[in-house]
């Protein structure tokens, strides 16, 4: 089968691999009909996630047609169109119990911080992604979830990670009827960001960013205020003097450790990489809320360490939230909000890619190019 | 304050997850259905890998399923066996991990080459799309390349003829006078007066 295959830091390419195989009684093979590049595939992709390995393949957004089940799987069968939520998740340990879906503690040998996650390094578990024709969905009677026959499957691909990440960023921040919320970044999980925070009664959607043609694009999908922070002298000053300079009630890190605007942080994290990314996008949040605020964080950044103005978290007394989207609690929600017409995700694709040119993908993708938001990637045709 | 941009009464779905209880601590954890706390849960059946799979020593038991991509080989895969014997709280951990990335990039050129291919590193990073959708930033980048190489092989050239003519003056000095008459003795020093002695420029009187 065709899959795509890291060879190093910003270098990727389409090859010929084995086809995957049933490897527990609980498993499923998918055949990919639709696959994402996400932002935080960029993290891998720019060699900034520890233990990624030359030859695996990326993907963790990804719907497909039941291929295979193995013995076990009761909720599937052969030829069943289902979205698969980038958790691996038992559904039974003592997290999945609680609807911590991304901190599955039966899914990811190599470390404990955080659950599996398809084709996300062996970081996360060591399992191959679905940028591929065929890919394992372990625990398929936990995760998949069959795609309603009214949705769109360019609708159902974005539900596996960037919709509810997004829409979990907004609920993470407590946002309460009225508050002023800024969102730290304009990409397809920002933009669901600030699309959920006025689900959630904010009275007030700021998003900012440095590309001229996502903010644009976030004026009108959000909708919300956009200001690019190459324009502004000081980002935290200006964001006071928008808030009576008492700050806004919650900031959302949509950004994670692939971010730009301070040269510092850039040249130890990004290029050095002696921190765990450039975390400008959470300084910003931290310094701009108010005291008693919330800073919720969902982007993505290494297992190591950042620098950030933690004094600043206990001076103001501020809440800081984190995880990775629980999909499967919060998809039942989030279908409801599609059919009723308050979110439409596939708004923010941009690219159709067959998977043969999934370097070019990733290059537009990364470098910003041809106006992208949003690539899929087709690994079956159209 | 600054005017709100936005009228909420536009927004389809405004205010539709509101909810008092989401306040900071939800839905962090449901404590009410905890019935007990350890690892009591019933446990999926365990897959017995196939491959080599390396585990956190955080954990006290493989996870019931593991991941079985790109098993750990080489040099790469010696430094990942050794970063896997301290913690993930451990910074060396992460920079072996790390460490051993690189190492398995170099690895991975060595594999295509014993393979018979030859990696198209260009097409590997997207240069199709760049001369498609950013052919000023490839040909500037292209053109800065080529300028600082141009700079580095000048100043390559240039010490390469510096290290040759040292090398041909150190030759010339070291090499023994050759003697092919007969020796004449040196003639006999005269003690000039104090009067006539001058002095060198440079050197004390």
């Amino acid at each position: 089968m065709l899959a795509m295959n890291y060879r190093g830091p910003y270098r990727v390419r389409a090859d010929e691999k084995p086809m995957p195989q049933i490897l527990h009684p609980e498993d499923a093979i998918i055949r990919v009909t639709r696959s994402c590049i996400c932002g935080s595939d960029l993290h891998l992709y720019h060699g900034m996630v520890p233990d990624t390995r030359v030859g695996m393949t990326f993907g963790h957004e990804f719907c497909g047609i039941v291929e295979q089940v193995g013995p076990a799987v009761q909720n599937l069968k052969v030829g069943d169109h289902v979205l698969v939520p980038f958790n691996i998740a038992c559904g039974k340990c003592h997290f999945c119990q609680q609807g911590l879906f991304g901190n599955c503690h039966e899914s990811n040998a190599q470390a404990t911080a955080v659950g599996g996650i398809y084709g996300y390094s062996h970081t996360a578990g060591g399992y191959d992604g679905g940028q591929a024709q065929y890919v394992r969905v372990p625990y398929a009677d936990v995760g998949p979830t069959v795609i309603p026959d009214w949705m769109d499957p360019d609708d159902a691909v974005l539900l596996t990670d960037v919709v509810p990440t997004g829409y979990q960023a907004a609920e993470m921040g407590a946002i309460k009827p009225g508050d002023t919320v800024v969102v730290f970044g304009a990409g397809p999980v920002g933009l669901m960001a600030a699309r959920s925070a006025w689900l959630f009664g904010a009275g007030r959607v700021i998003v900012i960013d440095c590309e001229e043609y996502r903010l644009e694009f976030a004026r009108t999908f959000g909708p919300a205020e956009v200001y690019n922070f190459r324009e502004i002298d000081d980002v935290v000053v200006f964001l006071k003097k928008q808030t009576d300079s008492l700050g806004a009630d919650v900031c959302i890190d949509a950004v994670g450790g692939d971010a730009s605007g301070n040269a510092l942080q850039w040249f130890f994290g990004t290029k050095l990489k002696l921190e765990a990314g450039n975390a400008i996008a959470l300084h910003w949040a931290i310094n701009s809320v108010k005291k008693g605020g919330v800073v919720s964080m969902v982007g993505v950044y290494g297992p190591t360490g950042n620098m950030v103005p933690i004094g600043n978290v206990v001076n103001k007394g501020i809440t800081i939230r984190a995880n990775q989207a629980s999909v499967k609690r919060l998809l039942p929600r989030l279908i409801e909000h599609i059919r009723a017409g308050h979110i439409n995700p596939k708004a923010m694709i941009t690219h159709r890619v067959p998977l043969t040119d999934v370097a070019d993908a990733y290059h537009i993708f990364a470098a910003k190019l041809d106006g992208c938001i949003k690539p899929v990637l087709l690994p079956n045709g159209a | 304050m600054a005017q709100a941009l936005v009228d909420t009464s536009t927004i389809p779905g405004w205010g539709v997850d509101t909810d008092p209880k989401n306040n900071p601590t939800y839905p962090m954890r449901h404590i009410e259905d905890q019935k007990s706390r350890g690892l009591t849960w019933q446990r999926p059946p365990l897959q017995e890998p196939q491959v080599e799979v390396l585990q956190s020593i955080e954990h006290n038991r493989l996870p019931a399923v593991v991941g079985t991509s790109t098993p750990p080989s080489g040099l790469s895969g010696a430094i990942r066996r050794y970063a896997f014997r301290r913690s993930e709280s451990d910074w060396w951990h992460w920079l072996l991990l790390m460490g051993a990335d690189r190492i398995n990039v170099v690895e991975g050129v060595i594999e295509d080459l014993a393979a018979g291919k030859v990696p198209n590193v260009p097409a590997e990073m997207g240069a199709k799309s760049e001369w498609q959708h950013n052919k000023n930033g490839l040909l500037l980048k292209a053109g800065a390349t080529l300028a600082i190489g141009a700079v580095l092989v000048a100043i390559v050239q240039a010490r390469r003829e510096d290290r040759a003519d040292e090398d041909e003056g150190e030759t010339i000095a070291a090499e023994p006078t050759r003697v092919t008459g007969p020796i004449e003795e040196p003639a006999p020093s005269v003690d000039l007066p104090a009067s006539q002695v001058v002095p060198l420029p440079g050197l004390d009187a």
